[in-house]
């Protein structure tokens, strides 16, 4: 059986996120085949694998962007109620459920999707207000100590258009945590950039990473993962193929696989 | 020698007041210009809900936005108004009759905007159909990933983030509803083409009142080019500089 223990936790922990038995089917192409993952409150987990292995679908399954085939997903404990959808499928059975764990799951995507018609403030205190219900005061306030956090106070009322791509992460990443997350799901958040503006981007991340935010990374980034991340999941053609602790996974690989994606990635 | 050809024109005749016809075509003006704003915004109004029934409502209501988008298409307009007019009438006052209301009295504004609403509806469709489609699906995503309704997802994003994509044709309609308006004149109703036809009529003076009554709609061009262009600089915001 694929990946059934996952982190173990190290005190007592919450469970943050809980994922089990995992499938996720497009047509006739089973992308992810059961998948059983528990983040705790605190981990910072990094999902590795080839293009294509289903990384971000996996993690897209996580907020129900992409609703899963098969199994379940719990936030915090509460398991997101699902249905069948006459189709064979199944779909969410509750979608203010959805939207309300959605709005406390900080994602950052691979291309920003920052809102171009919204100044960055804006983009950073558009969740707090319109779906949090935060009074707009108290999210300026936060979303500028946010801004400064992540280095753009100054470029708090520039449109995203008139930014540089670390730039825009960084505000990205800004918006993700303006809505104080359970979690951070992060998907390939570099991989889009010039290889210069790589490193301020990953400064953040790892920052966040030390204050034990719980976080879900899928990265190739190999030596960012081994030096933030406290478990590595290595997924291969929609299984987890190994997981561990980056110490065991970089330097004791076992499965041949791992070993060839590892040697291949330097 | 000819005479002073400026001399042959009656400028009286432009007088506001009569015998002068000024005022009555100002006046025909303003009501063409009611029935393109009313129009126009019931246009809007179907375009919007046309192109995202387009998209995605159910196959049922695919199929009749279909329908509704090319048959206004492919038919003349003219067609279209004298059709609706006289059949939509005709529709009401029998379904008031049948209610035992008689036979009501319906405004030629109400009608006129109507008619002009649903042609407009039918063109706003594809615009705003086209314009959504432009949108880079990460913005909805990321409104949907922020835990957002499909309502409120359009409202603060898809609409804002559509709209310089869509101005270009929607600038376009407008200028066309404005010129729209004229074909109601075959249903009598008073806006300025058809005042203006009575005024040369009954003047002789034909040159001079359908000059007057071009200047008039190439006015109401240029102030609404001026308006586009701040709308349209107010929806780029955004936009680096390309
Ligand atoms: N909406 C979709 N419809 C059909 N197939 C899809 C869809 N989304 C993903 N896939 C397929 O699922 C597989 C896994 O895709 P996914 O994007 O999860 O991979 P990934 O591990 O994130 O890859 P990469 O490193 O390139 O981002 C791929 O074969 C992809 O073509
Ligand atoms: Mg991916």
């Amino acid at each position: 059986m694929p990946g059934i223990e996952g982190a173990a936790p190290m005190t007592e922990r919450a469970e943050a996120i809980a994922v089990t038995n995992l499938h996720k089917r497009f047509g006739a192409l089973e992308v992810l085949k059961g998948i059983s993952l528990t983040a705790y409150e605190g981990d910072v987990i990094a999902i590795i694998g080839g293009s294509g292995s289903g990384k971000s679908t996996f993690l897209r399954c996580i907020n129900m962007l992409e609703v899963p085939s098969e199994g379940s997903v719990a936030i915090r404990g509460e398991p997101i109620a699902m249905k069948q959808d006459g189709l064979g499928g199944l779909a969410p059975s509750d979608r203010r459920q959805v939207q309300r764990l959605r709005s406390r799951l900080g994602m950052v995507f691979q291309s920003f999707n920052l809102w171009q018609h919204m100044t960055i403030i804006q983009n950073v205190i558009e969740a707090p207000v319109h779906v949090l219900g935060v009074s707009k005061a108290e999210a300026v306030a936060r979303g500028e100590a946010l801004l400064r956090r992540v280095g753009l106070f100054e470029k708090r009322d520039a449109y995203p258009a008139f930014l540089s791509g670390g730039q825009q992460q960084r505000a990205a990443i800004a918006r993700a945590l303006a809505i104080q997350p359970h979690a951070m799901l992060f998907d390939e958040p570099t991989s889009a950039l010039d290889p210069e503006l790589v490193g301020e981007v990953l400064g953040v991340i790892g920052d966040l990473a030390k204050e034990k935010r719980t976080m879900l990374l899928v990265t190739h980034e190999m030596k960012f993962a081994r030096n933030v991340a406290n478990h590595i999941v290595f997924l291969a053609h929609g299984v987890i193929e190994e997981q561990g602790p980056p110490e065991q996974i970089f330097g004791a690989p076992k499965s041949e696989r791992l070993k060839k994606f590892i040697h291949s990635s330097h | 020698m000819a005479a002073d050809p400026a001399s042959m024109i009656d400028w009286g005749l432009l007088a506001l007041d009569p015998p002068g016809w000024g005022g009555v075509l100002l006046a025909g003006l303003m009501s063409s210009i009611k029935i393109a704003i009313g129009g126009y915004s019931l246009g809007l109004v179907l375009g919007t809900g046309g192109a995202f029934g387009k998209l995605y409502g159910g196959p049922v209501t695919k199929d009749l936005l279909e329908i509704y988008t090319t048959v206004v298409r492919a038919v003349p307009e003219l067609v279209l108004i004298l059709l609706l007019y006289y059949a939509g009438t005709d529709l009401l006052n029998r379904l008031a009759a049948s209610l035992g209301y008689g036979t009501v009295d319906i405004s030629g504004l109400a009608a006129g905007i109507f008619v002009i609403g649903v042609v407009q509806g039918a063109y706003a469709t594809e615009v705003m159909r086209g314009a959504i489609l432009a949108v880079p699906p990460g913005q909805i995503e990321a409104a949907r990933a922020f835990g957002m309704s499909p309502l409120l997802a359009l409202r603060r994003v898809t609409l804002p983030a559509m709209l310089p994509h869509a101005l270009p044709g929607l600038s376009n309609l407008w200028l066309i509803t404005t010129k729209d308006t004229a074909l109601l004149a075959v249903v009598g109703f008073s806006e300025l083409t058809l005042v203006t036809r009575q005024a040369a009529g009954s003047t002789k003076a034909y040159m001079l009142f359908f000059c007057a009554a071009g200047v008039l709609y190439l006015a109401l061009t240029l102030v609404s080019n001026l308006v586009i262009r701040l709308i349209e600089a107010r929806a780029r915001r955004g936009w680096a500089a390309r």
